[in-house]
């Protein structure tokens, strides 16, 4: 079947399979492999990325049903080489240890801070707990997201906790 | 993992979808259970019928008395949308995650029926109605009926669940759920649930619906808790002796994720927090 859709802003198309999974379609097909495939089942949301705007899991859905979409993946969040406030964020709070989670950690953090732009510790975990992380304990992935969103309000991010921040 | 080879069709209506239908389509909505389900290959339908692009399905509609969510509306809709009543929209709130809720159906959850799953306590406890249309004709189905067994519901193979009618609440009435999640908190599926309406005049109990999820062979009522909560005062007492009929009829079943002792044991607290809360939101 033919489907076509819009991913970070460029259009394409190809012939798939019904049963393609749209990350399969994503790594395979468009050679976008930042977005990674963990368990397979719909659990751990390495495969987050965005379509029309809100995270989903790209292991759990069919490219056909992507027709006609806009995708986001990892690859579209930089622009002209600066990094998203998020990727920032997990770069200077060690947000990330192996990095197998952090494509779609970055994808399901970006979406929260898009709808709650001062989200508090629990509204963090929340907004990620579609997403597992084997390496880190979540705290510096928290750490990570508050200090995006305070870039992103334009506000001093809160000092890393190994200056003594909380 | 790949689902097996299948045939796909994406109607533009209802009719079209219709006529799609077969003895071996399976209909698909936000794909949240069906896709797991085909990637383990523990289904494998011939012809997949994506509703997903039909229009007029995915709005949440006010019909006075009672408002009606359509087959597209998103768990994260539901949950959020301020019009649905507080047990379904909590149940849908705490259904999987963030991801599942943005693609998930609340259509989708209750035709699945599946015996931990959230919403088909809360549709049971708001006394929801259930709209399935086929190319001969609409019937509703109450909640009560419509629970058949694990993964069975009242559906024909030829029927799309189109929409589910909730009546809203009126004066003196509230509703709750609340669930210990298989992740520990209320996180994923319920060990065990529940869901509880209520609706109080002059002081006393005047109707009540009770719903278990995670314990029995299906989301089910716990008629025998409603009818000992009626005509008493909703004091915490008269709830937590309620709570102890909360097995009448029900089959435990132990799973992987809790004992029938265990799960005996948190029908009558989740049944006793969920009443608890149901008065308190009135
Ligand atoms: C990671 C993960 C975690 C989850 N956690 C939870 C949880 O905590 N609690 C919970 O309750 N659920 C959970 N779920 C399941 C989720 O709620 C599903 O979204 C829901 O059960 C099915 O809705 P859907 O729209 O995705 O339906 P689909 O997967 O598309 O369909 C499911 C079944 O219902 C049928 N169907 C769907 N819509 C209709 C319709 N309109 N008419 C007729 N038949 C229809 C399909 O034919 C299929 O048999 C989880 C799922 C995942 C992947
Ligand atoms: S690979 Fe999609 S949720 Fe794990
Ligand atoms: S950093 Fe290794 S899984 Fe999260």
């Amino acid at each position: 079947m033919q489907v076509s859709m819009t991913v970070n802003g460029r259009d394409v198309s190809a012939d798939v399979e019904p049963r393609t999974l749209l990350v399969h379609f994503i790594r395979e097909e468009l050679r976008l492999t930042g977005t990674h495939v963990g368990c397979e089942t719909g659990y751990c949301g390495a495969c987050t990325v965005h379509v029309d705007g809100k995270p989903i899991k790209s292991c759990t859905m069919l490219a056909v049903q992507a027709d006609g979409a806009t995708v986001t993946t990892i690859e579209g969040m930089a622009s002209n080489g600066e990094l998203h406030p998020v990727q920032e964020g997990f770069w200077e709070r060690h947000g990330l240890q192996c990095g197998f989670c952090t494509p779609g950690m970055i994808m399901s953090a970006a979406a929260l801070l898009e709808e709650n732009e001062n989200p508090s510790e629990d509204e963090i975990r929340h907004g990620i707990e579609g997403n597992l992380c084997r390496c880190t304990g979540y705290h510096n992935i928290v750490r990570a997201v508050e200090y995006a969103g305070a870039k992103m309000r334009g506000e001093e991010p809160p000092a890393p906790d190994w200056e003594g921040g909380d | 993992m790949y689902p097996r080879q299948f045939d796909y069709v994406a109607p533009g209506s209802l009719d079209e979808a219709f006529g799609a239908l077969g003895d071996t389509s399976k209909v698909m909505a936000g794909g949240m259970s069906l896709i797991p389900l085909m990637k383990m290959r523990l289904f494998s339908p011939g012809t997949v019928v994506d509703i997903g692009r039909i229009g007029g399905l995915d709005t949440i509609d006010d019909h006075g008395d009672h408002i009606s969510i359509g087959a597209l509306v998103r768990h994260a809709e539901t949950a959020s949308s301020g019009a649905v009543p507080t047990a379904l929209a909590t149940a849908a709130s705490l259904t999987g995650d963030v991801q599942v809720r943005n693609r998930g159906t609340t259509c989708g959850a209750l035709a699945h029926a599946d015996v931990a799953a959230d919403q088909p306590a809360g549709a049971l406890a708001c006394g929801a109605v259930m709209v399935a249309q086929s190319a001969s004709g609409t019937r509703e189905i109450p909640a009560s009926e419509f629970f058949v067994d694990a993964l069975t519901s009242a559906l024909h193979h030829d029927e799309i669940l189109t929409s589910v009618k909730i009546p809203k609440a009126g004066d003196g009435e509230g509703s709750a759920y609340d669930k210990l999640g298989r992740r520990g908190g209320r996180s994923d599926y319920a060990v065990a649930g529940a869901a509880a309406w209520v609706k109080k005049s002059n002081g006393s109990i005047e109707a009540a619906r009770v719903a278990l999820t995670g314990v029995g062979t299906k989301p089910q009522l716990a008629d025998g808790v409603a009818e000992a909560l009626v005509g008493t005062d909703g004091s915490d007492g008269a709830v937590e002796a309620a709570a102890d009929r909360a097995l009448e009829g029900v089959t435990v079943l132990e799973d992987l994720y809790g004992s029938e002792e265990y799960k005996s044991h948190l029908a009558k607290v989740y049944v006793t927090r969920a009443v608890k809360q149901a008065l308190a939101n009135i």
